[in-house]
């Protein structure tokens, strides 16, 4: 079977319908799929409801799709560096349901791994807990949180091969392989789609079977904090 | 003199035991690890995805794909190791992280913490803190003991919405180090220069001995 597309646009096509919910892979703007954002961005995709750790910043990564107004509602643990986000939020215009970060990773990964719901003590007595089921385990309260199952996720990753085996490089890993395993489909972007039998079978990070549609890309990945210290000057 | 940010980040760094697998929030706990008493090592946790945090790089030595919870550029360690964010919080929530040191907004007698929201003001959300409060061994909360209208963040009970109820043990403030015990607060060691007449004036929560 054929996953390799020769651009977002490709990719995208036949996938995309108004209303539906994608799983974003990244943390802040590392391991984001910028490709196929942008594409979902010419695309004209409306009343997205996007499950994403963090929702970009103004002019990159989600706040792409937060300035054109395709989305309608975030599942996020974190969007303090986005102003057109809380614009859009403190108007009403935009709906915003708090996670915390492992409980949304977590709901991901159950989605994907076909498991409807989960315990969890994250979150007990505070307003995560609110409208939850509360059930006792050996003396310690948990709250039932449900498996996320996306209609698409879009998620990237360093390199992969032509079956969509997965390597990714350093903590641009993040919520990446949680959310490919929750979409019903899973289209992946790469800075290089390698030869198949290139990759040690030892250490993919994601196996192909999750990956549906692959594309090769070039990537800004932007930096948020550019952070650094002195060299000691002898 | 009561204590400031980095005298409080040192006291926490005390609070560190030999190969201790630690989380670092945002703020003055980031500064714990300038102080990691010598003899002791120490692996720094990065909930997005990484055990064995390195320093900031030098500058043009930046990597786009590695960043901390903070997202800023840092840099790995011999000895470290990356992982996905159900992984990372699976660490987490399953307790293998023994410590954690994290700011707050208020704490209560009972080990309450709020952190992460103020109504009416700019939500951004709570990223990792309920997930860590809840799991991790031990919660040190380093913060200052009045806000800056000069109110006791050390409550009777929090008035701002919890990360977690519970879930604190040591209360590292620029006045001194209190232990949640049963039925209040301990007093452990005040700051250099603060009274214990000072600390309980400050200090909303009951104080017990």
């Amino acid at each position: 079977m054929k996953k390799i597309y020769g651009s977002a646009a490709e990719a995208l096509d036949g996938v995309l319908f108004d209303g539906m919910l994608i799983a974003a892979g990244g943390f802040g703007l590392c391991g984001i799929p910028e490709l196929l954002i942008d594409g979902i961005v010419a695309a004209g995709t409306k009343d997205l409801t996007v499950a994403s750790n963090n929702a970009g910043v103004d002019d990159f990564g989600l706040g792409k799709l937060l300035a054109t107004r395709q989305i309608k509602k975030m599942m996020s643990s974190y969007v303090g560096e986005n102003a057109e986000f809380m614009r859009q939020y403190l108007s009403g215009e935009l709906e915003l349901e708090f996670n915390p970060q492992g409980t949304l990773a977590e709901r991901m990964r159950a989605g994907g791994a076909g498991i409807p719901g989960f315990y969890t003590k994250t979150g007990v007595g505070t307003v995560i807990a609110e409208g939850k089921e509360v059930k006792t385990f050996d003396g310690q309260d948990y709250i039932l949180e449900r498996g996320i199952f996306a209609d698409l996720a879009i998620v990237k990753a360093w390199k992969a091969d032509a079956t969509g085996n997965a390597v990714f490089r350093k903590t641009a890993r993040n919520f990446n392989p949680p959310a490919a395993m929750c979409g019903r489909i899973c289209i992946m972007e790469v800075e290089e789609i390698v030869p198949t039998g290139s990759l040690d079978p030892d250490t993919i990070h994601l196996p192909g079977i999750y990956v549906h549609r692959l594309i090769q890309g070039t990537h800004e990945k932007r930096i948020e904090q550019r952070t650094v210290r002195q060299r000691e000057t002898a | 003199m009561p204590w400031d940010r980095n005298q409080m980040a040192a006291r926490a760094a005390k609070e560190l035991r030999d190969g201790m697998y630690v989380n670092l929030g945002i703020g003055i706990p980031t500064l714990v690890s300038n102080y990691i008493p010598d003899g002791i090592t120490v692996t720094l946790q990065s909930e997005n995805g990484m055990l064995g945090m390195g320093p900031f790089p030098f500058a043009g030595e930046e990597d786009a794909d590695l960043i901390n919870a903070g997202k800023q550029t840092i840099t790995e360690l011999p000895h470290t190791a990356y992982f996905d964010s159900a992984a990372s919080f699976g660490m987490i929530r399953g307790g293998k992280i023994a410590m954690a040191i994290l700011g707050a907004m208020e704490v209560s007698e009972s080990g309450d913490l709020a952190n992460w929201m103020i109504p009416g003001k700019l939500v951004k959300g709570m990223g990792g803190a309920m997930d860590l409060v809840a799991g991790v061994g031990r919660v040190v909360v380093v913060m200052d003991h009045a806000n800056k209208h000069g109110e006791s963040k050390v409550l009777k009970s929090c008035t701002l919405p919890l990360t977690g109820t519970g879930v604190v043990d040591l209360i590292i403030t620029n006045m001194g180090v209190l232990e949640v015990v049963p039925g209040g607060l301990k007093l452990l060691e005040l700051a250099d220069g603060v009274t214990e007449g000072d600390l309980r004036a400050a200090t909303e929560a009951t104080l017990v001995n």
